[in-house]
């Protein structure tokens, strides 16, 4: 069911409960995104970060929901809005952060940046700057999957804009016709650069986009970090029972601009506030936390270990160097 | 502890921009994600929020302030209670990556005054020569206000006494589609956010509120798809601009480009002209990485049934973008993203159409040809005027139109100066520069003085990194040493 907010809404009663740890889980791996996210925008307005930058803030229960879902091995892909996903993937923040500075601590060692960033150790498969590429890669990282019989799901994430491109429903046909271990999640926003969802798809019930191909798919509301770990659960188990590829359509809201030079005048002010007020999804596990009896200085404590974290990712990448000269004519083949 | 609010770069290519105003006042208490500030750019108005919490202790720079450079200290931000001290250090932190970009800027620097080479048909360009071709060798002179000295950079191509405006190549272009769209209700315009969002680089500017959105069309993200309804509408007569956000995402539709638009008057012996422009930036914008940053006029380059067009200016953009609109040819028409801000004169005539296929005497010379187009022209006139200082008169030519390529106003300059460079961002192996320095060898090699030299981009995807970035493009010093080559100088 949508509301008139867009957010999918699903009645108390049928949201499976977490238990304290997982809500303070979720909590935490939020947080860190959201406190890295707001790091970045203010290393990018002081020139540390150059190029596009694209944050993920307001979108972090998308993430930490599926990531709570997977196993170890289990892999992620996405496209350029990309920082919460690694960091979910278990990348180190400061060598993330040297990405976004463009030096030489970084996972690319500087030479990818915000868009391009890979780590095969966190099984993280990138990081792509070209809108709608994550869908075929992650089914092609499921097809290695189901080659190898090893069991691993392949998690693959893009917008609700990407979902217009032709080779996501080719990625689709494959996927179901091989019965690939992916999880496509779109990540739905309901903006694309300045385009409102509506504006650019025939059809904006997204999860019913892999009817055709005989895909399940599932609309949910993305700002529910609970909602999302239980959808995921469900998705991946049908992934590794190899009855093939699911299709999640995750209803979420990015707070700040497309990147740092969007204006944003093609929503109102007013929109932004009702999301942040009445969805956040950091708010509403504070919110259960709190009424669970946790302390609000147990939660500032939280907050204050984010806060240093990124703060020492920060200087990190401040501090690191450039990459040496000799690194511009390095692996450009193997 | 007192925070510095900086100016911030909201851009990959800002540099500076206005302080509109403040939302908020000196003793006002903020906290993180409050806007307290709106500035403007080229661009757009932003809005500048805090990243902490704590009051907005001092206002450093007042609202209405114009050119407040990136990184200048706007405001400090101190904790709830604590005293700013007048001492507080305000000084702006260093800007990692800046160098990078006060080079692009100062390499950017207008064009040098000239004279343009006499103006008799180039060979190739005449087998491509259109109707706009004829149409702009005589444009109709119409002057706005009062009579300014014409611009030599764009003379003779323009009459005599002919007024000059100044602007930039992002209103050059932008005219020139309107000016176009009046004039032809088949022309149209559609894209990625060029309707509603105004273009994402502000190409397409006040075209929806003109034009209605049955001309000003807001596309999906589905450049395979719109490129091949593009092209379908050519076929049934239509005159459609398609816009790429950026060339890089014309790779996705790369197929309609050269299978449907530029094979199919040949494959229907002439019966189904394809009359599009496929226009957007191309090449390397600014900390952009690989997969933004790519030159395609070498793949373009390649192909025959495509006309391909990169100019360097405003004028040029504005002439030769109209004369692409009214050809009946599909053309790939490359901008570059760093040049759409920079101002240059445009003559203000009524109906400018520049021809298409005939390069441009950017600055006459004798000792040493140097060959470029579009951002690498920034390299060229820059060099171009350091190698004077040490008594090298170098001839510099903007191509303009890639293919079909003005060989002969490259061989006549050879002829007299006997020496060659060709100058380019693009990778070099098969690029523009190789087939400048095939032609060259070809119809004057016993003009040659030495062999033809080439600066490139170097032969690496684009890093990110900002001193790699800077390395992996060509330099101005890059291409006096290549002139000093050729020149057996050192
Ligand atoms: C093929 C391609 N076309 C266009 C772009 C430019 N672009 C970058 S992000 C974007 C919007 C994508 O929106 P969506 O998929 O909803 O993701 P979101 O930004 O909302 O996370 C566009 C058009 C691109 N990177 N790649
Ligand atoms: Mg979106």
């Amino acid at each position: 069911m949508v509301e008139e907010s867009g957010v999918a809404s699903a009645s108390a009663s049928t949201i499976p409960p977490f238990s304290r740890e997982q809500e303070l889980t979720a909590f935490r791996d939020m947080l860190l995104i959201r406190r890295f996210e707001e790091k970045a925008g203010q290393l990018y307005g002081m020139g540390v970060i150059g190029g596009f930058c694209h944050l993920y803030i307001g979108q972090e229960a998308v993430v930490v929901g599926v990531k709570m879902a997977a196993r170890d091995g289990d892999q992620f892909t996405t496209s350029y809005r990309d920082h919460g996903h690694m960091l979910a993937s278990g990348m180190e923040p400061r060598r993330v952060m040297a990405e976004l500075a463009g030096k030489r601590g970084g996972y690319s060692k500087g030479k990818g940046g915000s868009m391009h960033m890979f780590s095969r150790e966190a099984n993280f498969y990138g990081g792509h700057g070209i809108v709608g590429a994550p869908a075929p890669i992650g089914a092609g990282v499921a097809f290695a999957n189901a080659y190898r019989g090893d069991g691993r799901v392949s998690l693959t994430f893009f917008g609700e804009g990407a979902a217009n491109q032709g080779q996501v429903y080719e990625a689709f046909n494959m996927a179901s016709l091989w019965k690939l271990p992916v999880v496509f999640i779109v990540e739905n926003n309901r903006y694309a650069m300045g385009t409102e969802i509506s504006r650019a798809s025939a059809q904006i019930d997204l999860s019913k986009r892999g009817a055709a191909f005989g895909i399940p798919g599932k609309q949910i509301d993305g700002m529910d970090v609970r909602i999302v770990k239980a959808t995921a659960d469900e998705a991946i188990e049908w992934c590794r029972a190899g009855k093939g590829p699911y299709l999640i359509e995750a209803q979420t809201y990015r707070y700040r601009g497309h990147s740092m030079s969007d204006p944003a005048k093609y929503r109102s002010k007013e929109e932004v506030q009702k999301m942040r007020e009445e969805h956040d999804p950091i708010e509403q596990v504070r919110a259960r936390l709190i009424a669970d009896g946790m302390s609000e200085d147990e939660l500032k404590k939280i907050d204050a270990n984010a806060r240093k974290i990124v703060a020492e990712a920060a200087d990190f990448a401040t501090a690191d160097k450039e990459p040496d000269p000799s690194e511009l004519w390095t692996d450009v083949l193997a | 502890m007192t925070v510095n609010v900086l100016m911030p770069a909201l851009s990959p290519t800002m540099e500076q921009g206005k302080l509109a105003k403040w939302l908020k006042n000196e003793g006002d208490a903020v906290k993180a994600g409050d806007v307290i500030a709106e500035i403007e750019t080229d661009k757009a108005t932003m809005e500048v929020e805090a990243v902490d919490e704590g009051v907005l202790a001092r206002i450093l720079v007042p609202g209405g302030t114009e050119n407040v450079a990136v990184n200048t200290p706007i405001a400090v931000i101190a904790e709830e209670g604590e005293e700013v001290a007048d001492t507080a250090d305000h000084a702006p932190v260093d800007r990692v990556g800046e160098e990078d970009k006060a080079q692009k800027q100062a390499e950017a620097a207008p064009p040098v005054p000239g004279q343009t080479a006499p103006q008799d048909e180039p060979g190739e360009a005449n087998k491509a020569a259109t109707k706009a071709a004829v149409e702009a060798a005589t444009p109709a002179p119409k002057a706005t206000s009062v009579a300014k000295e014409p611009s030599a950079t764009v003379a003779p191509e323009v009459p005599e006494g002919t007024t000059m405006v100044s602007m930039t190549m992002r209103e050059a272009l932008r005219d020139a589609m309107a000016e176009e769209m009046r004039r032809d209700p088949n022309v149209f315009v559609m894209g990625e956010e060029v309707a509603e969002y105004q273009g994402a680089y502000k190409i397409t500017q006040g075209l929806l509120q003109e034009f209605g959105a049955r001309r000003v069309v807001d596309t999906p993200i589905t450049e395979y798809g719109f490129a091949g309804v593009a092209v379908g509408a050519a076929f049934a007569g239509l005159r459609p601009i398609l816009e790429f956000m950026t060339f890089n995402f014309s790779m996705q539709a790369i197929d309609h480009i050269v299978n449907s638009a530029a094979k199919t008057r040949y494959m229907s012996g002439g019966q189904i002209n394809c009359p599009i422009v496929f226009r957007g930036p191309n090449g390397a914008a600014a900390r952009v990485a690989a997969q933004h940053s790519q030159d395609y006029s070498a793949w373009y380059s390649q192909v025959p049934g495509l006309i391909v067009i990169s100019p360097s200016n405003a004028s040029d953009a504005k002439g030769l973008l109209k004369a692409a609109i009214r050809n009946d040819n599909p053309v790939v028409f490359l901008e570059n993203e760093i040049l759409y801000g920079k101002t240059s004169e445009v003559p203000a005539l009524e109906d400018f159409v520049l021809p298409i296929g005939k390069a441009r005497i950017a600055r006459p010379g004798k000792d040493v040809t140097l060959v470029s187009f579009s951002i690498g022209m920034t390299y060229a006139l820059q060099a171009a005027e350091q190698l004077a200082k040490e008594g090298i008169d170098a001839e510099v030519i903007d191509l303009r139109t890639l293919r079909p390529m003005d060989t002969a106003t490259i061989i006549e300059s050879v002829k007299k100066t006997g020496r060659c460079v060709a100058i380019e961002e693009g990778w070099p192996q098969c690029g523009i520069s190789a087939e400048i320095a095939m032609r060259v060898q070809q119809e004057a090699f016993d003009y040659l003085d030495a062999p033809v030299l080439r600066v490139t981009g170097k032969d690496t995807p684009m890093p990110y990194a900002a001193n790699l970035e800077k390395l992996a493009l060509p330099s101005v010093a890059d291409v006096i040493t290549a002139a000093k080559a050729v020149l057996y100088r050192s």
